[in-house]
């Protein structure tokens, strides 16, 4: 029914639905980013931080275990040097829960600092939201850009964050216990720590900018406008 | 369909706002009927309902009781989704403030509402470009906004404006920021891009620079229309406060 009194509107040939194709929105996404380097910069740190945590522990315990896999005793010996806490009869080192914890709470910092990251930017860019809804563009165009963004400094953000985590174990497993740290590493689980690392980093720029992206795509385009600066 | 050649019907709208606990009335009751292709001028003074007024007209805001139509279309019954086609494909909005996106080029501002309206980027730009030239900033296409003065940033917003050929051209205080002489181009611009396309353009304004191109002026006071006033009728109550 509506179609038929909107039809009087509509008589040429675009389609009624207001569209934004997806190669557009992240070519749009990445040039928002790219114009704000450096704030996204900061937004992204403290991702880095976090997994780069993250990634240097799995990594550090895969080193530790590539070592106790090769079953040389003075390993065991040098590992219990290290400050590992084995016992005799142990094969596998896994994180500890205090390790966990600290990771699981930095994290949990890192998605608070996302949000608060977020929402600043949501705020400076009240009039840029609204001048695009007056445009046209419908809130899950809002909402996916947003998305986009913090998919992409998430996935930089964590990539960078976890390769120098993992770099950094290694280097700390070299000065621990040498070049033989290097020599029993299991590449496949080191790989594999800093591949979730990666996905972890991802997941929680996606959740940190999620509460700031619905609340901006949700915005009505007369409230952006009233926002004086 | 007995009003063919309004483009904006507006009748009986009220509109109140809640200020904390008290409830103010900006509009107490309007009934106005615009010509299709007509340069019409909202003029008042600040708080008077003006900008209310205009947001309705606009579609950015839903009267409390009362109808807007646009195009004979209620635009209370329209989906989220319709009222973004409306806003994409309809109206083009020209802002005090220029509200050009500032991550973008100029170009990049005028196809968005192109690519929005389901234009293929070729298109969009070839067209933005005809936009842009057209306003009188071909060479600058690639500017970003900081980059620009305020008034080419009002021709890039122009040109934005007009990108998907809309009914209406909504202007709100469109000279606000600009000295008197780019606002004066401004105003010529916006007054012959109406002739030649035959776009409606309405305007709140407090420019009295303005009231020289207007086909009509309706001057609002305290939520109610004043008066509503032709050209002819206009050139004598200027000509009156320029005697004074």
């Amino acid at each position: 029914m509506k179609n038929i009194t909107l039809s009087s509107i509509d008589a040429d040939k675009v389609a009624r639905l207001v569209v934004l194709p997806f190669a557009k929105s992240i070519e749009i996404a990445f040039k928002s980013i790219r114009v704000r380097f450096f704030r996204s910069m900061i937004t992204t740190m403290s991702l880095v931080l976090a997994v780069s945590f993250l990634s240097f522990i799995r990594v550090s315990n895969d080193v530790a275990n590539g070592l106790l896999a090769a079953g040389n005793p003075t390993y065991r010996q040098s590992l219990i040097n290290a400050g590992y806490d084995l016992q005799p009869e142990e094969t596998r080192i896994e994180s500890s829960p205090k390790q966990r914890w600290i990771v699981i709470l930095s994290l949990l910092v890192c998605v608070v600092g996302i949000v608060n990251a977020q929402l600043m930017a949501v705020t400076e860019r009240f009039r840029e939201i609204g001048t695009m809804k007056c445009l046209g563009a419908l809130d899950r165009f809002v909402l996916r850009l947003f998305l986009l963004e913090a998919g992409m400094q998430g996935l930089a953000g964590a990539g960078v964050g976890s390769l120098l985590g993992g770099v950094c174990a290694i280097l700390n497993g070299l000065a621990s216990f040498g070049m033989d740290a290097m020599g029993n590493l299991p590449f496949m689980d080191a790989w594999t720590s800093v591949l979730f690392a990666v996905v972890v980093g991802c997941v929680l720029s996606l959740l940190g900018v999620l509460y700031p992206a619905i609340l901006a795509a949700r915005m009505q385009p007369v409230e952006a406008m009233r926002a004086e600066h | 369909m007995a009003d063919v050649g309004n483009i904006v019907r507006v009748s009986g709208v009220t509109k109140n706002f809640k200020l904390g606990k008290v409830e103010v009335q900006a509009l107490k009751g309007v009934d106005l009927e615009i010509p299709t292709g007509y340069y019409i001028s909202i003029m008042g003074p600040s708080g008077s309902g003006k900008s209310t007024l205009f947001n309705m007209i606009g579609g950015l805001d839903k009267p409390t009781t009362g109808k807007v139509f646009i195009d004979e279309v209620d635009i209370a019954q329209l989906d989220a989704y319709e009222l973004a086609w409306l806003r994409c494909r309809k109206i083009g909005y020209i802002f005090q403030t220029f509200n050009i996106i500032q991550v973008m080029t100029a170009l990049e501002n005028v196809t968005l509402p192109m690519i929005f309206g389901g234009m293929n980027n070729d298109e969009a730009v070839e067209k933005g470009m005809q936009l842009l030239d057209l306003v009188g900033l071909g060479e600058r296409f690639s500017h970003k906004p900081f980059e620009l003065s305020g008034g080419q940033q009002q021709r890039v917003a122009i040109a934005r404006a007009l990108a998907n050929d809309p009914a209406i051209i909504l202007a709100d205080e469109p000279t606000g920021n600009l000295d008197l002489k780019t606002g004066e181009e401004i105003i010529t611009l916006l007054k012959s891009l109406s002739k030649e396309r035959k776009v409606t353009v309405i305007s709140a304004t407090h420019d009295i620079k303005m009231l020289n191109v207007s086909d009509q002026v309706v001057w609002i006071r305290d939520g109610r229309i004043d008066k509503i006033e032709n050209r002819d009728e206009l050139k004598i109550s200027v000509g009156v406060v320029a005697t004074r």
